[in-house]
This record gives C-alpha cells, structure tokens and sequence, in this order.
C-alpha cells in the first residue's frame, strides 16, 4: 500500500505545484508567500524573528493557510473535473487514495512551512549578522516542528472530510471558510471582553505552566488529527462518492 | 452409441469456454427505481459485447455494479472469476475502464497521464515506458505526449482514454460510449483503432453504445437493455433475424403515387418510404412480396432490382426499446 499511497501522493503534489494553476501559478504563488513570510515578515522583526516565541506563533498559522486552500480540491475537485470515478475504478484501495490525497496536502503545507522556517533563518543571518550564526531555540523549534506538522494533519484532515462530500471545489471551500471563522471567534470574543476580564484571564494564563499547556496542546491535537483521520476512512465510500 | 472422441472434446471445449462477466438476476435499486432489474448475462472472454439501451436504461450502472463500485441489491455478478461485491479491488485490478466521462487529468501532459495509471498498475519503469510508447505510437499520439491534455480535441483524449485502459494489459476493459460526442470523422477514426487494439490485445470489451452501426462494426455479442431490464441477447444476426422486421426494397424508376398509396393502406405495412429511385416496404410481419411487386409494375413502374430481407440492426434495437412501452 505505501507505494500505491506515493503514486497518488506524486501525482497529487505534480498537480498542486505546476498543473492546477494557470501555467506556472502555483510554483509564483509558493514564491510569493515565501517571500513574504520568509524575507518580508523576518526583515521588519529582526532578530527577535528567530528568538522570540512570539514570532513563532506566526507559523503555526502557515500550514493552515496554505492547506485550507488546496484541500478543498482534493476529492470535490476530482468530482468537478469528472476524474474522480476512473480512479475508483482504478486497483487502488480507498486508504490508498485517502491516505495519498492527504499524504500531499500535508507534505505540501508542512513542506512549505518548513522552507519558509529555513528563509526566515537565512534572511536573518544575512541581514542582522551578530558576528556567527544565530539559531532557533532547539526546544521552541522542536515544539514548532511538531505542532506545525499536527496542525498539518488537522487542516488536511479536515478539508477532506468537507471535500468528499462537496459537489464543488467551491462548495468545499466556503464550508472550509465558515470553518475558519468558527475557529477563530473565540478570539474575537475573547478581545470584546471587559478589560477587567481580560485582566484576570491573562493572569490565569501567566500561572499555567507553559510546559504543561504545550504538552496538552500537542495532545490534544494528536487525538484530533486521529479522530478527524478516523472520520475520513468511515466517510471514504466508493459508492457514496460516486452516487453523490 | 458413444459419441465420438473429437465431438466430446469439441463440447468439452465449448461449455469450458470462460466468461469474462457472468451475472445471475443481478439488481440494483435506488429507492423505488430499479436501475438494474434481474440482469442475467453470460459474455464469453474474449468477446466483445455491445451493451445497447437508450440514454437512462441501466448501461452505466450496469458497469458500476460489475467493477464492484456499487453493490447490488440483490442478484450475483462474476467478473473474470471474482465477486465484485466482495472482491472490488481484485476485480479492478484485473479490468480496464473507460466510463461516462474521459477521467483524464487535463492539466498534466498526455504521457504523466498515462504514467501515473501504468504506476498505479504498479508496472516496472522499462515496461512502463515501453508500453506508453507503444500504445501512443498505435493511436498515433506519441510525437504530442509532451502537450497538457487540456488542449487536445475531444478525439484525441478519447484516444488517449483508450489507450490507458489497455495500459496493464487487462483480461477485460469497459468502454462506456467511447464515441459519445465525437464528430463521425473522429467516431470512424476512434472505433478503427477500438477494432484494431481489441484484435491485437485480444481482450474481453463490454461496450455501450448509442451508435448501432458501431456495435454492428466491433461487437460479436449484443445486449440489449431498457428500463433495466435485458430484452434481448445474442449476436447482430440474431438480433435481426428476431426483433427486425421484414422489408422489401425495391429499386427502379417511374413509381406512381397511385400504387404508393395502396401498399401504404395495405394492413400487412407498417411503413413505406420512397426515395428517387427506391422503395422500402416495412412488413407487420413475414409476407408474400410477388402481390406489392406487381402493383408497383401495374402502376408503371420499370423495376431494376428486388432485394427482400430483414431491416438493419438499428431499426431492430428501436423495435426492442420501444415495443411494451414503460407502464
């Protein structure tokens, strides 16, 4: 099976980079938000780009973005363009489908938010020169790492859960979209508070243990992204897919 | 007394001939509609079998149900030994498809297309190579393998749909109206290579088609089906010699309107149509012609020619669809 899950991964990842888009769009576009996030956004932060914990958080958003965008496409968009029903008709299995859709996605978000991480590193050095090499914090790059990847798997998983069921890229993602918003409104909310409010949450905050709150949240997002995997390989229905 | 030995062996040979497809009251229901309604069929490998029906019969899902894409309602299917219910995967593995749409990627180049399925067959790098070459040089597409499929003609990807369905080498490949939408230069082009490739491939097609004078060129084996139900199974001969009707075509000059009009009223005719320089005459059933020939000469006319048959395959496919019309 891995090798029928890197069949659809490299053909997944050929289209994703170079086909899909108009031309050379996609390889431009991967251009551009390197650019931004790798050259620009360090530029502006200096130092601190590669010190300050804060400045990492910023990644954690990166494969979200990235994959929220190309996950819609996998199955709906496979619907769309009417190839989807030859390759169920083809010998692969369903988790060899699923699992080589998802495999791309996340390698192309992960991958790029790993390139990106590799930039910024570069552009820093190049531009703030502290007379040797200045390096991530191994741990706060570690715990990066990892959840980056976890909110690969998350993002990925989740689109393509939207996506098997969507008649249209577009439908899957406007669902992808609502999602978004879902996700981020506690946040919103969180700001309208009172600033009394506001003051006490932040002091509970600085007496957690941020150790601990980074273990749970690398936790968490375990169970998630094996839950949202989970639900994936139930809905992955030859006949539904096909039917729908 | 004993048969002989070369009779027994030639019996032997016969009932030991293997189906590709075998089905048994195969029936598959969506709601109230059954799409498939106790299908039972038996296409010997090696055949190619025309699957006949109007648009909305059964055809597609027909395909579906033998590739084990959907389970049937009830019923058993056998495809090439296996049960596609519960043996999908090996089923696939052994079948070419070409289904209602093309399914080519269109943003990749014609030979990525074909390189992801022969990976997909998981067939090693030189054969891999060799046979794209090869079935791209056959359908004469190889000196553009480079260019997306997007910008091909609807023939050429048909063409290049084809030739991945025959990339493994299947035992038995499915070919959903292969010619649907082609303009007749393109439809004669694509169905000289189908006959050409199935000769040379020497694999089982089941074909469904619209076009009867296609299913009349490539199949040895027709079906035909209508509101899910199989009405008839045979080969064309067959079907013509049991749904055509009888007809009588008449060439020669000087028809009067006159004796036109007393073959029209005759109740053993069920159509008369003339043209410059011919008249056919379709029979209710079998009849005597000598009685509609001398009315045509007492009429005038100067006879050239009397051809008396069966009416094509086309006008016995719309007899078989359209007779008991749906309740």
């Amino acid at each position: 099976m891995i090798i029928d899950i890197a069949t659809v991964m490299q053909k997944e990842l050929k289209e994703l980079l170079f086909q899909r888009g108009q031309g050379r769009s996609g390889t431009i576009r991967m251009l551009i938000f390197i650019g931004i996030f790798g050259i620009l956004l360090p530029l502006q932060n200096g130092i601190d780009a590669l010190t300050s914990p804060f400045g990492m958080i910023f990644w954690l958003w990166i494969p979200y973005m990235l994959i929220s965008g190309v996950t819609a496409d996998t199955f709906a968009g496979e619907r769309e363009r009417h190839t989807l029903e030859t390759l169920l008709a083809s010998r692969l299995s369903d988790r060899a489908i699923l699992f080589g859709k998802l495999g791309a996605v996340i390698s192309y978000g992960w991958g790029m938010t790993l390139l990106t991480i590799l930039v910024n590193l570069i552009t820093v050095n190049l531009v703030f020169w502290q007379g040797s090499p200045v390096f991530y914090p191994p741990l706060l790059l570690g715990i990066a790492l990892v959840v980056t990847l976890e909110i690969s798997v998350f993002s990925a998983a989740l689109g393509t859960i939207i996506s098997l069921r969507s008649p249209t890229t577009r439908a899957a993602q406007q669902t992808m979209s609502i999602l978004v918003f879902v996700l981020i409104l506690p946040l919103f909310a969180l700001s309208m508070l009172p600033k009394n409010v506001l003051f006490q949450v932040g002091e509970l905050l600085a007496a957690i243990d941020i150790v601990e709150l980074v273990a749970v949240v690398i936790f968490g997002l375990f169970i998630a992204d094996v839950a949202l995997i989970m639900v994936n390989l139930v809905r992955f229905q030859r006949a539904k897919l096909i039917t729908d | 007394m004993a048969a002989s030995p070369i009779f027994t062996q030639l019996v032997q040979e016969q009932s030991m001939t293997p189906s590709a497809i075998r089905t048994s009251s195969l029936t598959r229901s969506f709601g109230s509609v059954r799409a498939v309604d106790g299908i039972s069929l038996d296409v010997p490998a090696g055949t190619v079998f025309g699957f006949l029906g109007p648009n909305g019969a059964g055809k597609t899902t027909t395909i579906r149900l033998l590739l084990g894409l959907l389970d049937a309602t009830s019923g058993q299917a056998e495809v090439l030994g296996l049960n596609p219910r519960t043996q999908g995967d090996q089923v696939r593995a052994g079948c070419g498809a070409l289904l209602e749409h093309n399914g080519l990627y269109e943003r990749l180049s014609a030979y990525d297309n074909l390189d992801f399925f022969a990976r997909i067959w998981r067939m090693p790098a030189g054969t891999r190579q060799a046979r794209i070459q090869e079935l791209l040089t056959n359908l004469n597409l190889w000196d553009r393998r480079n260019e997306a499929v997007v910008e091909w003609s609807r023939g050429m990807m048909q063409k290049l749909a084809v030739a991945r369905t025959l990339l493994h080498h299947p035992a038995l490949i499915f070919l959903d109206e292969p010619t649907a939408g082609l303009d007749p230069l393109a439809s004669a082009v694509l169905r000289e290579d189908l006959a050409s490739l199935a000769k040379r491939e020497g694999v089982t097609i089941f074909l469904t088609t619209h076009n009867l004078a296609e299913a009349e060129k490539l199949c040895q084996l027709l079906g035909v089906i209508r509101e899910g139900k199989l009405v008839a199974f045979g080969s064309p001969g067959d079907l013509r010699r049991t749904s055509g009707k009888p007809r009588l075509e008449v060439t020669g000059t000087s028809f009067s309107p006159e004796s036109i009009l007393a073959i029209k009223v005759h109740p053993q005719v069920a159509n008369v149509s003339v043209e410059a320089q011919r008249v056919v005459i379709d029979f209710k059933e079998p009849t005597p012609s000598a009685p509609f020939i001398n009315l045509l000469i007492k009429g005038g006319a100067q006879i050239e020619e009397v051809h008396k048959g069966k009416a094509d395959l086309e006008e016995a496919f719309l007899t078989l669809v359209e007779k008991e019309p749906a309740k």
